[in-house]
């Protein structure tokens, strides 16, 4: 086990935060804490004030109540000893528009004491191509694993990645991942906010969900999808069945609803008595119950459930 | 192996170890350094940087030189012309072109990139500071040559020189840092075009100032960039000494103007 990993203070500690912009509270007492090595991603609707949360830990906002320790550290007032170690990608921009992709990297990693290799990291992100094209040249995906590349090259402690795969093509989103899952192997921490449920469940040790400020769920991946109701039934069939007649043959707590005309769903501990119970009423009903289908719990149905809104708006 | 293979077989093997912790800032003096050299490379890349540094400068000390269509006052025009050109040289890069080139970083994000890195803020102002002077260097050496193609007879003590030169950085830089740090991008760029334009035209540079009315003249004479026409045209055509009025007013405009910049500047 690396020493990064295990028995240390959390990477970043936030309790309380609050950031007012005039009237408007985009951080609204927000806790938050990320084990040392672990990796977190940072779910939200847009505006739920993810980026708010991460740039005070940059040090880029001051916090207008509440406390934020990052490595130790308030970013606020001690920014100098903190900066050298973290790595920072903006969700946009970042970089001279004239500068090219390798010359940018490069100087990046001349402020820093010990580089990772730019030549490696122009490798890994698939960047020879465009080494010497010039910023506001390259693509969108391009510019994205730049910046990604700038996060990392100092060799950081810890990492944050605003929106890391916001705009790639499954290729480059598999080296990012590859990347991250490289960081956390290599003790780094990474914290990174996401718009995409898959992105959490492949790369987060722990998954945050923010909405109006405030963090309003935590846990991995599983813990999140096992809460509530454990299982969903789907199946389609006549129109109009009589669900309370079923509910009366399903145990407590178990819920059934007719979603649209003919489309079924039921809620509850789906177990293999469940499934049988289901069947044989619809066979005593003279239902054929077709594309019958029981669904674990994604992170997508956890988050719509929590903020009633679409991830990707 | 070279480092070319190995890297490519801890890649293939997927070895690891490549990103464990090691973090730490570059020693300071080998951040600004770099810092000032990448500023300098990408302002010397940008074409219409070097437009407005380099060649309408240069065009304007040959043309004028060459033809005589403005009156220049008795004497040869190219011993009017060269301290003019100069100051224009000064106020090219250390006001125009570093208030448009600033102005577009901030709106670009890298000041705001640039302030999550270890390079403290100070010291990326340091290295701004670095690179117009190197970019100066360049100008003066390429227009003093030129002078002195045309035949430019140059008088007075250096050090007054320079240090009119200095001063006028000064004074340029924080007027332009101001308005790159407080005004839109899209704003700068057309402010500090026109600026150029304005002060080229009524700064002493290329026409004298007594062509203009007299109560314009008190005013026009409290510009920077007169100042510096001025006061370098005293040294240099003269042989004046330390002109101390001309050397005040530059000094009130980098004071008036740094501190504002200092104040106001946004970094976002």
């Amino acid at each position: 086990m690396r020493s990064g990993s295990t028995s240390q203070s959390p990477a970043v500690e936030i309790a309380g935060l609050v950031k007012r912009y005039g009237d408007k509270s985009a951080v609204d007492g927000l806790d938050l804490t990320v084990a040392a090595g672990s990796v977190t991603a940072v779910l939200g609707p847009n505006g739920a004030g993810k980026t708010t949360t991460v740039e005070t830990c940059e040090g880029y906002r001051r916090a207008d109540a509440g406390s934020v320790r990052v490595l130790g550290l308030d970013p606020a007032t001690e920014g100098a000893a903190l900066r050298p170690r973290i790595g920072v990608m903006l969700q946009s921009g970042g970089v001279y528009p004239g500068a090219r992709a390798e010359e940018m990297l490069r100087h990046t990693a001349a402020l820093h004491a010990r580089p990772v290799d730019p030549a490696l990291l122009i490798e890994r992100l698939g960047l020879e191509s465009c080494g010497r094209t010039p910023y506001r040249r390259l693509s969108g995906g391009q510019q994205q694993r730049l910046a990604l590349a700038m996060a990392v090259v100092g060799r950081p402690e810890l990492v944050f990645l605003d929106e890391p795969t916001a705009g790639l093509d499954p290729q480059a989103r598999r080296a990012t991942w590859d990347l991250v899952r490289e960081l956390r192997a290599d003790g780094v921490t990474v914290v990174l906010t996401t718009h995409f449920m898959d992105e959490a469940e492949q790369l987060a040790d722990q998954v945050v969900i923010i909405d109006h400020g405030r963090s309003i769920a935590h846990g991995t991946p599983e813990e999140l999808c096992r809460g509530g109701a454990e299982n969903t039934l789907r199946f389609t069939g006549r129109p109009g069945l009589d669900l309370v007649s079923l509910l009366k043959a399903l145990p407590d707590g178990t819920a059934a609803a007719e979603l649209t005309q003919g489309s079924y769903r039921i809620e509850g501990a789906v177990d293999p008595q469940l499934l049988a119970t289901v069947t044989s009423w619809c066979a005593q009903h003279g239902v054929m119950p077709d594309r019958l289908a029981v669904e674990r719990r994604t992170l997508e149905d956890v988050f719509l459930d929590l903020t009633g809104k679409e991830l990707r708006a | 192996m070279t480092t070319a293979e190995n890297t490519a077989a801890d890649t293939a093997s997927g070895a690891g170890g490549t990103f464990v912790p090691d973090p730490g800032a570059a020693p300071l003096s080998r951040m600004i350094g770099a810092q000032t050299a990448f500023e300098t490379k990408m302002l010397l890349r940008n074409g219409e940087q070097l437009l407005l540094t380099v060649v309408i400068p240069a065009l304007l000390l040959v043309l004028f030189s060459a033809v005589p269509i403005v009156d220049t006052g008795s004497g040869k025009a190219v011993d009017f012309l060269a301290p003019g050109v100069l100051a224009l040289a000064v106020m090219s890069t250390a006001f125009t072109g570093q208030a448009i080139a600033t102005g577009f970083e901030r709106r670009y994000g890298v000041l705001k990139r640039l302030g999550a890195s270890p390079l403290p803020r100070w010291a990326l102002m340091a290295a701004k500071t670095g690179s117009v002077l190197v970019t100066e260097v360049l100008q003066i050496v390429l227009l003093t040559a030129i002078a002195f193609a045309l035949g430019w007879s140059p008088h007075g003590n250096p050090l007054f020189v320079v240090l009119l030169l200095v001063l006028g950085t000064a004074a340029f830089s924080g007027l332009g840092l101001l308005m790159a740090g407080t005004l839109k991008a899209e704003a700068t760029l057309a402010a500090a075009n026109l600026v150029f334009l304005l002060l080229l035209v009524g700064g002493g540079i290329i026409v004298p100032l007594d062509r203009f009315p007299g109560a314009a003249q008190d005013v026009l004479r409290l510009l920077p960039v007169s100042a510096l026409s001025d006061g370098l045209r005293d040294v240099l055509r003269d042989g004046a000494g330390m002109p101390w009025g001309n050397l005040a007013i530059l000094l009130v405009w980098a004071v008036v103007g740094l501190g504002a910049a200092a104040r106001f500047f946004k970094w976002e």
